[in-house]
């Protein structure tokens, strides 16, 4: 068995402009899909939008910087994940096309293990 | 005896290298180990075949003894550190990898599957078939696909390390997938059948071995899958372009183009199996592009001679082709069949049009299509030019022969 995380990457402003029954059904949809395959379910979170991310960066002369924001700056922006265990990629992918995602698309990795 | 030996080392190479490959792969699961037991176990019988003579099965030879180096190999690193993420096969847990060679038929399908995965780039898809499945080394991937032989490095280094870090599984897809990732494979089997067709290197200009291997992987599709119009179109395409081999080089190993092939030398019996699927592979709608191929192919298969072909037809066909798929190569045979309908000048003006596009402006076939049409006109100067520029960017042998004949032609 392999761990893969699943990263939720979605358009914030649409989360943003939801109205409360889409919202309501959104996180519906999520506990479903948690619900169903508890077996594969290894963690999961929603993470708070970008516009309370802070990033910091070491620069080469030890010089710490912290900055207001994403590390990048996109359309689709991470905002939530799910990590799962799989005996393959196929398996994963297969969890994968099932998490609730309307506002852009998911993105999946496998975890490297040091053994 | 020497000669004899690494003809046989050679043959072997051709047929047997993806069986021994998928073969290995069950005992490793690393790819890169299999390759290094595979090339270990080819120059092993260079020398043993040439002391105990060739064995009655060169692949099952190959194979014992590659997997024989992989279980040693593997014995001996076991007691190392390492973090080498292993191949997952899942329908095979309770099997230990030694099966009797020759036991299990869809072996190299298993492996065409896995390096056609859709999680792996479709230009990767292609390159990492030829390279484990036809065993074709890295320079020749890149000549098949007009790019660099360090890019073409790169790319299939990092597709075999996300087969193995993302756990891609070594194995055929379910029944139920299947047919979406039959896509996948046909484009890569099309792209054997045309590295074989015409060889991007090397003094052969046919690797025979290719083209069977490409129509003993579209037949065993099709038994799978014998409703597929997609699977359908690309046998007939074989069929039906393979069916000129014979003709394609004279008793003095020359290339002899389409235009002056003797056709009695065509295999009828191929074409007839063709045409057949051809219509079966055209009933879908739209048609596929291996079908508007294969249609092509069709059109030259029923002309009697080149001047009786119907150009228009195949223009026709070709229009549909480059809205379907529209590649620079296929939009290259569109400008040479335009300009045999229509004239040399209109073919030069379709040519010109592709020049400036990189992908194709160092495809050596764009230069002597240039130089046909521009003999055809009587400009005899430019025409070796072309002529010279084609020469310069091809590296097959029988090919560069042609060139050279008809730039003599024109020096007269």
């Amino acid at each position: 068995m392999a761990q893969y995380l699943i990263l939720i990457y979605e358009d914030e402003s649409a989360w943003d402009s939801a109205d409360p029954d889409t919202f309501g059904r959104l996180m519906a949809d999520h506990q479903r899909f948690g619900a169903a395959n508890s077996d594969a379910l290894r963690g999961g979170d929603a993470l708070q939008p970008t516009t309370t991310a802070t990033s910091v960066r070491r620069e080469p002369s030890g010089q710490v910087t912290i900055t207001d924001g994403p590390f990048a700056e996109t359309k689709e922006a991470l905002g939530g994940y799910y990590v799962i265990e799989a005996a393959d990629l196929d398996e994963a992918l297969a969890l994968a096309k099932q998490v609730p995602a309307p506002f852009g698309g998911v993105e999946v990795r496998p975890v490297q293990t040091f053994d | 005896m020497n000669a004899e030996v690494e003809a046989a080392v050679a043959e072997a190479h051709r047929r047997e290298w993806g069986f021994v490959l998928a073969a290995t792969l069950r005992v490793t699961r690393e790819i890169d180990l299999a390759e290094e037991c595979v090339q270990d176990a080819y120059a092993r019988a260079l020398s043993t075949w040439g002391e105990r003579g060739v064995p009655a099965k060169p692949g099952a030879w190959l194979t014992t003894v590659a997997r024989r180096r992989a279980i040693d190999l593997q014995r001996r690193r076991a007691t190392q550190h390492r973090a080498l993420p292993l191949l997952v096969e899942p329908t095979l847990a309770g099997e230990s990898g030694d099966s009797e060679v020759g036991e299990i038929p869809d072996e190299r399908l298993r492996l065409i599957c896995t390096c056609c995965h859709p999680a792996i780039a479709p230009q990767a898809q292609v390159a990492l078939t030829l390279r484990l499945v036809c065993g074709l080394t890295t320079h020749e991937v890149a000549r098949a696909f007009l790019v660099s032989e360090p890019t073409m490095a790169a790319r299939i280094t990092r597709a075999k390390k996300k087969i193995a870090a993302a756990h891609i599984p070594y194995r055929v897809p379910p029944i139920a997938e299947l047919p979406d990732r039959v896509d996948a494979v046909l484009t890569v089997v099309h792209l054997i059948f045309t590295t074989g067709h015409t060889a991007p290197a090397g003094t052969e200009l046919i690797r025979r071995d290719l083209i069977e291997r490409s129509r003993d992987l579209t037949q065993m599709l099709r038994a799978l899958l014998p409703d597929n119009a997609d699977v359908a179109g690309l046998l007939a395409l074989i069929l039906l372009t393979d069916a000129r081999r014979p003709a394609r080089i004279n008793d003095a190993g020359e290339l002899v183009l389409l235009a002056d092939q003797d056709r009695r030398h065509w295999d009828r019996d191929a074409i007839s199996e063709g045409a057949a699927l051809v219509r079966q592979a055209l009933r879908r709608r739209p048609p596929g592009r291996f079908a508007l191929m294969a249609a092509i192919a069709a059109v030259h298969a029923e002309a009697p001679d080149w001047d009786a072909t119907d150009w228009r037809e195949i223009v026709g066909l070709y229009d549909l082709l480059v809205a379907t798929w529209p590649s620079p190569v296929v939009a290259l045979n569109r400008a040479v069949a335009v300009g045999l309908a229509d004239g040399p000048q209109a073919g030069l003006t379709e040519l010109g049009e592709l020049e400036t596009d990189p992908r194709i402006a160092t495809y050596p076939y764009l230069a002597a299509a240039r130089a046909d049409f521009l003999s055809r006109l009587g400009c005899h100067y430019e025409a070796r030019l072309a002529y010279q520029e084609a020469l310069h960017l091809t590296e097959n042998t029988t090919e560069r022969d042609y060139l050279t004949r008809r730039l003599s032609e024109l020096a007269r």
